[in-house]
């Protein structure tokens, strides 16, 4: 059998009995992300539907003023909880967090109403309060709502036509797609399969390389008849694997999570079919030789296991960078940031989920850009491995 | 057959060779011996391959370390100072990983492997995970593992270390078989008893240079002494004076 096959052979099987390893590539990794992206999406899309059928409570100060207001807010599913209170202790109040928001109805209300001026309402609310921004966003509507009827009739009475109120009329149309509007969220998918990803190979990369070295397996290891290339290709291959194995997992987790967390409630929909998570896994396993290359070749720098793990927890965070910083910043795909591995893989990813056309160019630059760099870098950790201060 | 000429290797600032020249013959038993950090391991580790000499070469059958160096890998079984044997496999995996990495052909790997099982006395524990090893459990292990591909040389770095008495006298047995096989065996130590009690040649190394080698009989000579502790002693010190 080649040397190549058996290194790599005997380093996943011994790898697959480490619990650490397979804790960390295949349980942790694999379902930590989903279980805190269902959490997260189903958490949220609970608060939004609650927020939604809740009836309005609406605080008033001097309901006996408005009649006809509150007859209006009460058709409109507001709660009228009619409150005694001063407008400085309604600002108390609504300061403590006591009421979310307090409607003031002056005893003035009625009579600049009826001679046809504009009727004063106070309303206290709490902007930096952001738990009741929706609330009193809605009995904000509401009361505006109320004084476009109420201008649109003194408008008619007038004879003149209500739309010279509007001078323009604004319509949004909402072009985004339902799975568009998920890719803040979905984006954040892509962040973790990189992360879990890496997690699959870190370990063996530490094992295969520092820890070889600090149980002393290394020296007799080299006076074997095979080659130094050899024998840290089939040491790389086995890091792969591992990477691999653990990108796959990670995207099977995600599309049976995606099943049961309630997307739609959050207008939003996920392109996550068998199709499209083989896809992603087709674009972003390419990614592998960079990770497990970049990962060797910190590990054959460092001289313990321990020293290993710090180093790596760093480098980790290098391809992890531009995905986030892309995440943030909503970037658009071009072909010059296909030439960066990991942001070429995400934009491709989330480009797949949303249903986009992809571009044959894009991919063609971002295979081409991380092979490259990952060929380069399996190269360099081969010439660091025929050093001799390998031995440490 | 290994012949050994005017070594010399630095590491950063430390001259851990000066001059080290000697000649392990086959059908011999070769002792390296010397203090800590006399220059014992380097030597070995450049007969291995796996550092290179600064200057003068090493020969393991007529092959060179530096410039033939799989050639004399090949021929070469390597019993290290640390067993470093992998905690996770069983002893008979231990053992298959390195005779498929000598190029064991397949169908040859298992029979091999039983047959130093055997003479090792290993079958009790040969399949168990190596993590729960005693230290003699360990030692036979390595041994299995350094000589599957029935090497031609064999060198053994300090093997006796830690070991209890009769893990020890095995191994000796061991070692004059390989002697009556017409095998090359080099061994170091730092324990005169050890070396006398084995040994055909003796090498005496102290910082960095060989200070005496030859038989017994020739090193009681050189020394005036006819103790072979003294003897060890004389010489070492007699270069550091």
């Amino acid at each position: 059998m080649n040397a190549v096959t058996t290194v790599f052979r005997k380093e996943v099987l011994e790898n697959l009995r480490d619990r650490r390893v397979v804790f960390s590539a295949l349980v942790f990794g694999v379902l930590l992300a989903p279980i805190i992206f269902a959490l997260t999406t189903t958490l949220m899309s609970k608060r939004l539907i609650r927020d939604q059928d809740r009836p309005l409570k609406l605080p008033v100060v001097g309901v006996e003023h408005a009649p006809n207001l509150m007859n209006f807010l009460k058709e409109n599913g507001a709660d009228i909880v009619a409150v005694d209170l001063t407008e400085s202790s309604a600002m108390a109040a609504v300061r403590s967090g006591e009421r979310d928001f307090v409607l003031i109805v002056p005893d003035t209300y009625g009579d600049k109403l009826k001679t046809g001026g504009s009727a004063p309402l106070d309303f206290i609310v709490d902007t930096s309060n952001s738990g009741t921004s929706s609330g009193a966003n809605r009995a904000q509507r509401l009361l505006n709502a109320y004084g476009q009827q109420l201008a649109t009739l003194r408008l008619l009475v007038r004879g003149v036509s209500p739309e010279v109120l509007q001078p323009i009329d604004v319509r949004t149309l909402d072009i985004a797609t339902p799975a568009g509007r998920s890719l803040l969220i979905l984006g954040m998918m892509t962040y973790f399969c990189f992360m879990s990803m890496l997690m699959g190979g870190f370990y063996l990369a530490i094992d295969t390389t520092a820890g070889e070295r600090e149980r002393g397996s290394l020296e007799p290891l080299l006076s074997l008849p095979i080659s130094r290339e050899a024998l840290i290709l089939g040491k790389i291959l086995a890091t792969s694997a591992y990477m691999a194995v653990s990108l796959l997992l990670t995207l099977i987790a995600f599309s049976i999570v995606l099943l049961f967390v309630p997307l739609e409630a959050l207008g939003m929909s996920a392109n996550f079919g068998p199709r499209i998570v083989l896809s992603i896994f087709a674009i972003m396993v390419t990614f592998v030789p960079v990770g497990a290359g970049l990962m060797t070749i910190v590990a054959s720098f460092t001289r313990s296991n321990r020293e290993a793990q710090t180093w790596l927890s760093f480098v980790m965070m290098i391809p992890m960078a531009p995905v986030l910083f892309a995440v943030v910043n909503n970037t658009k795909p071009s072909v010059p940031l296909m030439a960066i591995p990991s942001l070429s893989q995400h934009l491709i990813a989330t480009g797949l989920m949303r249903g986009d056309q992809i571009a044959l160019g894009h991919v063609a630059a971002s295979l081409a850009s991380t092979l490259l760099l990952g060929a380069l870098l399996i190269w360099v950790a081969t010439r660091l491995y025929r050093r001799e201060a390998i031995l440490g | 057959m290994i012949v050994v000429e005017g070594l010399r290797k630095r590491f950063g600032t430390v001259q851990a060779l000066h001059d080290v020249s000697f000649t392990a013959a086959n059908g011999r038993i070769t002792g390296l011996l010397g203090h800590n950090g006399a220059g014992k391991s380097t030597t070995l580790r450049i007969l291995s391959t796996v550092i290179r000499t600064d200057e003068g070469r090493a020969l393991v059958d007529g092959s060179d370390c530096a410039t033939e160096s799989l050639q004399v890998r090949r021929s070469l079984g390597v019993l290290p100072h640390a067993s470093g044997l992998y905690p996770h496999l069983s002893g008979r995996e231990n053992i298959h990983y390195y005779a498929r990495l000598h190029g064991l052909p397949e169908d040859q790997v298992g029979p091999a492997t039983a047959m130093l099982i055997e003479r090792l006395g290993l079958s009790e524990v040969v399949d168990r995970r190596a993590k729960g090893y005693s230290q003699g459990e360990r030692l036979k292990v390595s041994l299995a593992r350094a000589l599957i591909h029935k090497p031609r040389t064999v060198i053994l770095d300090e093997p006796t270390n830690g070991l209890d008495v009769n893990a020890v006298r095995m191994l000796r047995e061991l070692i004059r078989e390989l002697r009556t096989s017409g095998c090359c065996v080099l061994f170091s130590s730092h324990v005169m008893q050890e070396v006398a009690a084995l040994c055909d040649d003796i090498v005496i190394i102290a910082h960095g240079r060989v200070v005496v080698s030859g038989t017994p009989e020739q090193i009681l000579a050189a020394t005036h002494t006819t103790d072979l502790e003294e003897a060890f002693v004389r010489a070492a010190d007699g270069v550091a004076a």
